[in-house]
C-alpha cells in the first residue's frame, strides 16, 4: 500500500498524469457518445470535463498539476484558430457571394449573444469583472481570454465560461432550431458556430458536412469580428459597472 | 511530411500573428493575426496540401482542445458557489438568444438552397470534405 501511494504520488504529479487522463476520458466519452448514437446530451466534453474535474477533486489533485500535463493539448488551441484559415479559405466564393447575409447574421447573433449575456448577468447583479469574462464567450477559448483581459476580466474564467457557452449551445441546439422550423442544414450550422463556436461547430461537423463548413465559417467571422467589435464594446461595460441594476 | 510541413505553417502564421499583435498596437489576438495571413498565404498553390494535411486532423479534434480549459471551472468554485446559478442563466439564456437571432437573420436573407446535390453552387475545388469525427 505504502509503496502505491509512492507510486501515485509520483506519477499525478509528472505532466504524464494531466495528458493521459486528458486523452483517455475523452477517447471513452466520445465512445459512449458514438454508442448512444451522438445524443447531444451525450456531448463528450461535457462527460470528460464532469469526469476529469470529479477525478481531481477525489484525487485532491490540484489543478495546476493537472495543467501541466494538458496543457501540450491545451497548447494546441492557438494553431487550431490559425488553421480555420482552411475552411474559409476552400469556401471563399460562397463566402464573397453570400457575404451580406452572412456577415449579417455573423454580426446579429455575436452582438445579441456578448450584449445579452452581459445585460442579464448586470440585471443579475454579477461583479463587473465577471460581466467583461461573460462579454467574449461566444469566441472560442483563447481568444475569449485575449479578449476578456482587453476589457478587464479574468482570462481564466473566460475561457470556462467560452467552454460552457460551446456546451450549452452543442447540447441545445438540436431542440431550439427544430422549436424554431429552421431547417437548412447551412442555417443550422452557421447558428450554431456563432453563438457556440468550436464546440457547437464540432457537433455541428458530426451531424452534416455542409452544418459543419457553415459551423466552420461562424466560427472564424466570429473570431475576427469579435476581436474588431469587441473593445468597442469597453465604454459600455465601463458604463454598466459604474452604476448598480 | 505535409502534415509536419502544415504544423510548421501554422506555428510561423501564428508567432508572426502573436509578433505583430505585441508590435503594434493591434487589438486583435495574435492567432486572429496569424489566421488572416495564412489565408493571405493560401494565395500560393504550393502551401494548400501541407495546410490542409494539418489543419483537418486540428479542427476534427478541436472539441478536445477544450477540455484542459473547461477542467478549469475547479479553480473558479469559489464564484460557483457564489454566483452560479446566475452566470449560468446569463450563459444559457444568451447562447439561445445569439444562436435564434444568427438562424432568423440568415433565413431571411439567404436564397434558397436548391435541393441536396447542388452542383451549381458548390464548385468542386471549393467542396469540403466531410470531416470524419471520431
Amino acid at each position: 500500500m505504502q509503496n502505491f501511494v509512492e507510486l501515485w504520488v509520483y506519477l499525478s504529479a509528472t505532466p504524464l498524469f494531466g495528458l493521459t487522463a486528458t486523452l483517455t476520458v475523452y477517447v471513452l466519452a466520445q465512445a459512449v457518445y458514438v454508442h448512444l448514437g451522438q445524443a447531444p446530451w451525450a456531448n463528450p466534453v461535457l462527460w470528460t470535463v464532469v469526469a476529469l474535474a470529479l477525478l481531481l477533486g477525489a484525487t485532491g489533485t490540484p489543478y495546476p498539476t493537472y495543467f501541466s500535463g494538458a496543457q501540450f493539448i491545451h497548447f494546441l488551441l492557438g494553431p487550431a484558430v490559425v488553421a480555420l484559415a482552411w475552411p474559409l479559405w476552400q469556401r471563399r466564393r460562397e463566402l464573397r457571394r453570400r457575404a451580406l447575409p452572412l456577415l449579417a447574421a455573423a454580426l446579429a447573433g455575436g452582438a445579441v449573444a456578448a450584449g445579452s449575456a452581459v445585460a442579464i448577468g448586470w440585471a443579475l447583479g454579477l461583479p463587473a469583472d465577471v460581466l467583461a469574462s461573460l462579454a467574449p464567450k461566444s469566441v472560442t477559448a483563447p481568444v475569449a481570454m485575449g479578449i476578456a483581459a482587453q476589457l478587464g476580466g479574468i482570462p481564466a474564467l473566460a475561457a470556462v465560461f467560452a467552454v460552457l457557452t460551446g456546451l450549452v449551445g452543442a447540447v441545445s441546439a438540436k431542440y431550439l432550431l427544430d422549436a424554431l422550423r429552421v431547417r437548412s442544414p447551412q442555417v443550422r450550422g452557421f447558428a450554431l458556430g456563432t453563438a457556440s463556436h468550436g464546440v457547437g461547430a464540432a457537433r455541428a461537423m458530426q451531424v452534416h458536412p455542409d452544418a459543419g463548413a457553415y459551423a466552420a465559417l461562424a466560427l472564424g467571422l466570429q473570431v475576427v469580428l469579435a476581436a474588431l467589435l469587441m473593445p468597442v464594446l469597453l465604454p459600455a461595460l465601463q458604463f454598466l459597472s459604474t452604476m448598480a441594476p | 511530411m505535409d502534415t509536419l510541413r502544415g504544423l510548421a505553417l501554422l506555428l510561423l502564421c501564428q508567432s508572426a500573428g502573436e509578433a505583430l499583435s505585441r508590435l503594434t498596437s493591434l487589438l486583435l489576438p495574435g492567432p486572429v493575426i496569424g489566421l488572416l495571413l495564412l489565408i493571405a498565404l493560401l494565395q500560393l498553390p504550393a502551401v494548400r496540401a501541407p495546410v490542409a494535411a494539418a489543419a483537418e486532423p486540428l479542427l476534427q479534434h478541436l472539441s478536445l482542445l477544450f477540455v484542459p480549459v473547461g477542467v478549469g471551472v475547479i479553480t473558479h468554485l469559489g464564484l460557483v458557489q457564489q454566483f452560479g446559478g446566475r452566470m449560468l442563466a446569463a450563459i444559457v439564456l444568451s447562447t439561445w438568444a445569439g444562436m435564434a437571432v444568427a438562424a432568423l437573420v440568415l433565413r431571411a436573407l439567404m436564397p434558397a438552397e436548391p435541393p441536396a446535390g447542388q452542383p451549381a453552387t458548390a464548385p468542386a475545388e471549393a467542396r469540403v470534405e466531410p470531416p470524419v469525427v471520431h
